[in-house]
């Protein structure tokens, strides 16, 4: 053999030895073919509400969703009244999830014994992978119609005056496994106001974060923020502390709060209530989920 | 003389060519798992399952992204990926075994193939080596395989608390169903 073909011969050894060799280890090319997809944030929060307000959560088509809600009276009653015990605004409601990024409820809350109803759309969803979103985004509208009798029956009264409207605008970014903030622009519109000098669109900023403590138990703040001139005579800032309890099938929210009502419209702009002078209410929220629509999941058909 | 190295180096180039025909995969096997008990239904579906299997070595691979399971109950979905499997933490779980006894099965002929399965299980963050019974189906040149086996929770750091613990068992039954495809 001259030089020129043992050369060849010797080359093509190693090429030979690389592909016998080359098993390929079959875990690491299913790693290495995957595509990148889009991992979408789920569960920033426990529930659809964070304490009083809505969070960015929203019900999965089919899914109902009972809302108990119930705040005693302030702590600053003292024993007589048992701390407030004695004492109760209630809200009874149900929200349903008409698709995944639309829900509506309903409700009805003795404190001005208010009827309400709301929509709220999902718009953004936080995400990361292929398709990068920093924060979940949702639209809310509620509307709000008290049935308490007239306190003047003798003067013109219209039923329009009994509406209330809220739109808001929440953001939300769940930052870890544990944190999440949400903050929620807010307008209320009122179609009849208590003073003339009362304007009928009053905006805030609410401002909610939870922190959980375990896999199931996380505690939650939340304040609203009425912009100065924008807001009811009188009415303080809302300011509420909870938590959060999970088990199985319902989320049971312990608070604290110094809104009396339950309603957006209420809590947000007719508090009246100051911490520092201890009007502090206790209360519950209980929401119990159930599939009423179930979605189609099928095992893949096999030959 | 040439000639003889020439033939010589195209028979050994076609030898290794043929490493890539034994290699047939999946993008949509199907992976179920049932955890109930008398007092709740616990179905999870995954449809979207990654599998090789090299029909030459007896060599298989799976890999599944955890939140693809699916369930009829959203709130059990969410309550899977957020309190059980962590799935932020550990999105994937994976298998990487062969089949124990590749020459029981003639991939060329039609049938249904009994054979055993061995390998590493790894999920929620914990490997371990596990041995499955299985058939493989060759039929009509396409390829098959089913498995049916149970695994322990606890052997892989799934806690069940207290609260729910007559609704979830401490086993998972576990079924895989995938057909194959020759890789090009």
């Amino acid at each position: 053999m001259n030089y020129q073909a043992r050369l060849f011969f010797i080359l093509l050894i190693f090429p030979v030895a690389a592909w016998s060799q080359d098993k390929p280890n079959l875990l690491d090319m299913l790693e290495k073919e995957e595509k990148p997809s889009t991992v979408y944030t789920t569960a920033t929060f426990k529930t659809t509400r964070l304490i009083n307000a809505h969070s960015i959560e929203q019900l999965a088509a089919g899914v109902l969703d009972v809302k108990i809600s119930h705040r005693f009276g302030t702590l600053n009653k003292g024993i007589y009244e048992l701390f407030g015990l004695d004492n109760a605004s209630i809200r009874i409601g149900a929200d349903y999830g008409i698709t995944n990024w639309l829900m509506i409820g309903a409700g009805r809350s003795s404190f001005e014994k208010q009827y309400d109803g709301f929509l709220k759309l999902r718009l953004l969803r936080q995400s990361k992978g292929a398709r990068k979103m920093p924060l979940s985004l949702s639209g809310f509208a509620g509307i709000y119609y008290n049935t308490l009798k007239w306190t003047d029956p003798s003067i013109i009264n219209y039923n329009t005056s009994r509406l209330n409207y809220v739109f808001q605008l929440l953001a939300a970014r769940k930052f870890s496994e544990g944190f999440s903030l949400q903050v929620s622009p807010t307008l209320v519109h009122y179609n009849l106001v208590p003073y003339t000098t009362d304007k009928n669109n009053m905006l805030s900023v609410g401002i909610g974060a939870r922190q959980k403590l375990s896999k199931r138990v996380s505690i939650n703040v939340e304040y609203y923020y009425q912009i100065p001139g924008y807001k009811l005579e009188g009415s303080e800032n809302a300011l509420s502390a909870g938590i959060d309890i999970e088990t199985g099938g319902h989320v049971f929210q312990l608070i604290f709060t110094n809104s009396t009502g339950i309603a957006e419209n209420q809590y947000i702009t007719k508090t009246t209530g100051k911490w520092t002078d201890g009007d502090i209410h206790f209360g519950f929220n209980i929401a119990r989920v159930f599939t009423l629509r179930k979605p189609k999941v099928k095992a893949q058909p096999h030959q | 003389m040439y000639k003889r190295f020439f033939i010589l180096a195209f028979l050994l180039i076609g030898f290794s060519q043929l490493n890539a025909q034994d290699i047939w995969f999946t993008r949509n096997g199907n992976i179920s798992f049932h955890a109930g008990t008398s007092m709740e239904d616990i179905d999870g579906t995954n449809n979207d399952v990654a599998s090789l299997i090299n029909i030459k070595t007896g060599d298989i691979a799976f890999t599944v992204l955890v939140k693809s399971f699916h369930f009829t109950r959203s709130l059990m979905e969410e309550h899977f990926n957020e309190n059980y499997m962590e799935s932020t933490k550990f999105p994937k779980s994976t298998f990487s075994g062969k089949i124990t006894d590749p020459g029981k099965v003639n991939f060329t002929k039609d049938g249904n193939y009994a054979v055993t399965i061995e390998g590493d299980l790894f999920i929620h963050g914990v490997t371990k080596k596990i041995t499955a019974p299985a058939t493989i189906k060759i039929s009509g040149g396409k390829i098959s395989a089913d498995s049916k086996f149970k695994i322990l929770m606890s052997d892989y750091n799934v806690a069940i608390p207290g609260v729910v613990a007559d609704k979830i068992s401490r086993e998972a039954m576990i079924e895989v169903k995938c057909n194959y495809e020759k890789k090009n």
